[in-house]
């Protein structure tokens, strides 16, 4: 057996599902030299994928996940090893009845194959099933198992047909050579080899790997319980691997699936056990495998019971044993989406890691699109292993969030739910005085945001009449209607927002401009004090980013963008800062906090602590420049994502609070009041019609279909801009409208309101695809107080983006009226944007 | 009939024996427990029995309280109740054990439900003293039948059988009886779900063991060097049948 080659283009670390097809996309891709190097012997060098449960259900909320999947199991089927059995999630509550109703409308919002079924049909399909325990069940037909040794197998065959790959089994990794921040070379036990890139594929091993390089990969190791139980005697005659569909047991935290003979039972609901990499144990010291722990048999019995009781005669058989038990491992990080991409220590090393079966193939090809910048067949920037801020990358943190995050697998999230654990880390200066008003806090990035202050409850008799009673307890989940009389206030009178958790970062050198001009759609060659709104756009022109810069000098430009994407967004800057004149990008979001001062009265609010002109003459819209306000100097900048007359006032950090003081006192006798999040991110932007990223600003979609191109193109080259010229010479398939829900055939303790997600129909209840086969979804909903509507946002085809075109939204199972009030861009409050000028 | 089995809550080991730092002690931070794979033979025959004679069984432990894990799954397996003799962190040698055991079943007898049969492994699959069994019998003053691969009771006998080389030698006692049984004895069941279930609620006693001087103290355990041996690939398909040929001859097994 040949020891090491002495180079390699890519050294893959891991041969499980993962590190197989990543060997097979990059051959594919044309790498020439690429070395595959497990401790393990293959084909199971036992790894999570050796025990994995194999099964796949398409659907998941998360748009990326969902895509994934798709395309992992398109891989699946095109290697043969895909069997299709069909799935069924059984409810036993009806709170997972209504999340039921939830799923299939985002189900037909991405042409996912679902239906809702009784107790009754649920047992045709299942016939050993205990129906009187359930309300119903939701019918994947197309959910299937995979044999994902045997896939990982051929991956790697083709590969070495290709003449692309060299296999190092039973070999370890002794470490990896850095050399000015970029990898060098992989030490294993066979050799060393000099790598131009390295790709760390171990799952539950990653971390440790990692840090030999000097690297983080924010993941834990964590057990997932699983026996099989057999022989079933039902299954005795039924042919191949299996003939039943797979139950989700959801309420419960378990599944059951047939395996040959057997009936594998697993379980996401006992405590959460997770092991440190040190931990685990040698594939010699291990009874089965390193990632097949002995079972904690203890922690298994409350499942053993949910599974008797669903499934009695099957699994009460007394013949019927439990032949196979463990407390198998699988990797979890903190926040549930997987860690793709280059970290952010070292160049060169990659991971793909945190990926499980039913995502494998399709997240390897990602991998292999990004090694080598080939375009992406999708966008995963979600699963960016640069995601994570320094704080998220502690191992405290991805422990508490791993643990949080664990029995939540099956369980119902809502889309606003907060994590609870690991909070209180990022606090902007103002945190004190928000805690004392009642701030409601909601955690980004580690920020304490105010989603809405309880201070401000008496504003809902003021306001009675005008603000939304939500009956629906999912509906009044993580909301408050005190949410929309802060609205109304601020409108009325003026409103302070803390905007301190902004990623903030300072391009300079001689060339920022050129930098900055290759990245941003618009004119960044404007006069020093002007603020430019832009998105950026990919290779493809779909939208990257979407956010403001602030030329402060002839060679000083400050970017502004939301906590949620300031790591991407700066990444994607620096990235782009090579191969002109020197580029300087700081980050600034430590030093610098943010108040967003808007309404009617801001201007008396901000001259009357101010010696400087900030008359509508004297300081001009879409401009920013230092001002004096009380005792302090601050950047101003009069933008407004609220759509409203005033300022983003910019303060050093260690001053927010007094900055914020001085405001609040000072706008007393003005009726100024704290505004939260829930304004600023929903109710007051959706009236404007501003969209926002990641919501309906995604790599999906182009300028011209988010309405957000202008009347000129610059004729500097940008990014995406050929894409995006192409874009401008077609008919759009699709146009971002934003609609209204017609509730007035339906009594309001009965209305439920869209959260996001669902699906738009049209007037006949027929999902409606774009010519690109794009379903109409709700990208962003919330209410439109001032106008007194609930307002959608969703991509229609062009034909139906007609103002007054009648459509409808399904929500919860029920399905409301809905017309577009603007097509295209625009706004249904101040279309003339006269408060924004003013 | 009544019988009692005796098991012993020992490491469950993959490939290679990892010890503590200190050489004292396998280390079990990555391993499960299990009972010494005769024992699991001795638990099923005991099941078998009761489920052909009726009666009943009880399984008992020396040990940790740890050991209660072992307890139950013997109990999922079907054996009637447990009887838990708690030495706490000590470790017993078996002159130790094997007095532990006569107490409780003269305890057992007291309460006029002294066992018929008692079963237990032929050595402990850690320590292989091979001595427990036999001291319980002498000190009962119960005949003792070790190796035993293949058992059998009717109106009051056992018949015993082991191997000896290539002939079998068969016993016949009168009950009561010790036996001590090897793997091979019979194919031990898993537990069904009921039965797992079952085990939580089954009556477990604990008592707690005395005070005893050991005869023997472990000084420090030793993993001898293995031998690393290679596969070697004779060839693919039906090619590789000359080379496979050849092998042969060259282990004796086959002559030219």
């Amino acid at each position: 057996m040949a020891g090491a080659p002495d180079r390699a283009d890519v050294v893959i670390i891991g041969a499980g599902i993962v590190g197989n097809s990543l060997a097979y996309h990059l051959a594919r891709l044309g790498v020439p030299r690429i070395v595959l190097v497990d401790k393990g012997p293959l084909p199971n060098p036992g790894g999570s994928t050796g025990h994995a449960s194999n099964f796949i259900f398409p659907f998941e909320h998360s748009k990326m996940m969902t895509e994934l999947t798709t395309e992992s199991t398109a891989q699946y089927k095109a290697l043969g090893v895909f069997t299709e059995s069909g799935g069924i999630e059984v409810a036993r509550t009806e709170a997972r009845m209504q999340e039921f109703r939830r799923k299939l409308s985002a189900a037909k919002a991405w042409d996912q194959e679902a239906e809702l079924l009784t107790p009754a049909e649920v047992k045709k399909l299942v016939p050993f099933i205990e129906e009187g325990l359930l309300l119903g069940g939701l019918h994947f037909p197309r959910v299937g198992v995979v044999d994902s040794l045997r896939a990982g197998t051929i991956m790697r065959e083709r590969a070495q047909e290709l003449g692309a790959l060299q296999v190092l089994g039973n070999t370890e990794i002794l470490g990896i050579d850095v050399e000015g921040g970029r990898v060098r070379a992989v030490r294993t036990s066979e050799g060393d080899i000099v790598a131009g890139q390295v790709a760390i594929c171990c799952g539950v091993w990653s971390p440790r790997i990692a840090r030999m390089a000097g690297a983080t990969i924010p993941l834990t190791p964590a057990v997932h319980q699983m026996v099989s139980v057999g022989p079933i005697a039902l299954f005795a005659d039924s042919p191949g691997e299996i003939s039943y569909p797979i139950v989700r047991d959801v309420d419960t935290g378990m599944y059951e699936r047939q395996h040959g003979g057997d009936m594998e039972v697993g379980s996401y609901a006992h405590r959460p056990i997770l092991v440190e990499p040190d931990e685990i144990p040698s594939i010699e010291a291990s009874a089965l495998s390193p990632t097949e722990l002995p079972f904690t048999a203890d922690d298994f019995d409350p499942q053993m019971e949910s599974a008797l009781e669903l499934m009695p005669d099957l699994l009460g058989d007394e013949r019927a044993g439990i032949r196979y038990a463990i407390n198998g491992l699988i990797s979890l990080t903190p926040d549930g989406h997987p860690v793709f991409g280059e970290t952010s220590e070292v160049r060169g090393l990659w991971t793909a890691a945190a990926i499980w079966i039913k995502e494998g193939p399709g997240s390897a090809r990602v991998v292999a699109e990004w090694m080598t910048g080939t375009q992406p067949c999708l966008d995963a920037h979600e699963a960016d292993v640069a995601r994570f801020w320094p704080h998220q990358r502690t191992r405290a943190h991805v422990r508490a969030r791993a643990a949080e995050a664990f029995n939540k697998t099956y369980g119902i999230v809502h889309p606003a739910e907060q994590y609870l654990d690991s909070r209180g880390v990022r606090r902007s200066p103002i945190y004190a005085r928000e805690v004392e008003l009642g701030a409601s806090f909601f955690e980004t990035a580690g920020w304490e945001r105010p989603n809405w202050y309880e201070s401000n409850a008496p504003l809902l008799d003021e306001y009675a009449g005008r603000v939304t009673q939500r009956a629906a307890e999912w509906d009044a989940r993580w909301w408050s209607p005190i949410i929309e009389a802060e609205h109304l206030a601020m409108r009325d009178r003026v409103g302070l927002v803390d905007l301190s958790a902004f990623a903030v970062f300072d391009v300079s050198g001689p060339g920022a401009l050129d930098c900055l001009q290759r990245v941003a759609v618009a004119q960044m060659d404007v006069p020093v004090g002007r603020v430019v709104y832009t998105p950026f756009l990919t290779p493809d022109g779909g939208f990257r980013a979407d956010l403001t810069i602030m030329r402060l000098g002839p060679s000083r430009f400050r970017v502004v963008t939301g906590a949620a994407h300031g790591l991407a967004d700066r990444q994607w800057i620096v990235d782009h800062a090579g191969g002109g004149e020197a580029v300087e990008v700081t980050d600034q979001t430590s030093a610098w906090c943010t108040v967003g001062v808007w309404g009617p009265r801001s201007r008396e609010l901000v001259a009357g602590c101010s010696p400087d002109d900030v008359s509508a003459a004297g300081f001009a819209y879409g401009t920013c420049r230092n001002i004096e306000l009380g005792g302090l100097q601050v950047l101003a900048s009069r933008i407004s994502y609220v759509g409203e007359l005033g300022w983003e006032l910019y303060a050093p950090m260690e001053q927010g609070g007094e900055l914020f003081d001085l405001l609040l006192e000072a706008g007393q006798p003005l009726g100024a009041v704290p505004v939260g999040l829930g304004v600023y991110l929903s109710t007051a932007r959706l009236e404007k019609g501003y969209r926002a990223y990641g919501s309906e600003l995604t790599p999906d979609y182009g300028l011209v279909e988010a309405g957000l191109h202008r009347r000129m193109v610059k004729k500097q080259e940008f990014t995406g801009k050929r894409a995006h010229l192409a874009e401008r010479a077609r008919t759009p398939a699709a146009v971002l409208c934003t609609l209204t829900v017609d509730y007035s055939a339906v009594a309001p303790d009965d209305r439920r309101y869209p959260l996001g997600g669902e699906v738009i129909l049209g007037e006949g209840g027929e999902p409606i695809a774009d010519a690109r086969g794009r379903r109409s979804y709700v990208t962003s909903a919330g209410a439109g107080p001032s106008v007194g509507e609930y307002l959608l946002l969703a991509y229609v085809p062009p034909e139906l983006a007609i103002a007054g075109q009648r459509l409808q939204v399904e929500c919860m199972g029920e399905r409301y009226p809905v017309a577009v009030a603007v097509a295209g861009n625009g706004a249904v409050f101040d279309p003339a944007n006269e408060r924004l000028r003013s | 009939m009544e019988i009692l089995v005796c098991i012993k809550r020992v490491p469950f080991v993959g490939g290679t024996v990892v010890l503590t730092d200190d050489h004292r002690q396998v280390d079990t931070k990555f391993l499960g427990f299990t009972m010494s794979p005769h024992e699991e033979c001795a638990v099923e025959e005991a099941v078998r029995l009761v489920e052909a004679h009726g009666g009943s069984s009880t399984v008992l432990t020396v040990g940790a309280p740890e050991a209660e894990e072992q307890l139950r799954y013997a109990m999922s397996l079907g054996m009637d109740r447990a009887v838990l003799v708690d030495a706490g962190a000590r470790e017993l040698g078996p002159r130790s054990v094997a007095a532990e055991i006569v107490g409780a079943v003269e305890t057992m007898r007291s309460a006029g439900a002294g066992p018929d049969l008692l079963l237990l492994g032929n050595e402990a699959a850690d320590t292989g003293d091979f001595q427990v069994g036999i001291l319980v019998a002498e000190a009962l003053g119960l005949p003792c039948i070790t190796g035993v691969k293949e058992l059998e009771v009717a109106g009051g006998e056992l018949r015993a059988t082991r191997e000896r080389g290539r002939a079998r030698e068969v016993f016949a006692v009168s009950l009561p009886a010790v036996c001590t049984v090897k793997e091979g004895l019979n194919l031990p069941r898993y537990p069904s779900l009921p039965g797992r279930l079952r085990a939580k609620s089954k009556p477990l006693a604990t008592s707690e063991a005395g005070e005893r001087v050991e005869q023997l103290r472990m000084q420090s355990l030793v993993v001898p060097r293995e031998e690393r041996r290679q596969a070697e690939v004779l060839g693919h398909g039906a090619d590789a049948a000359g080379r496979v040929v050849e092998v042969l001859v060259e282990l004796g097994v086959v002559k030219r």
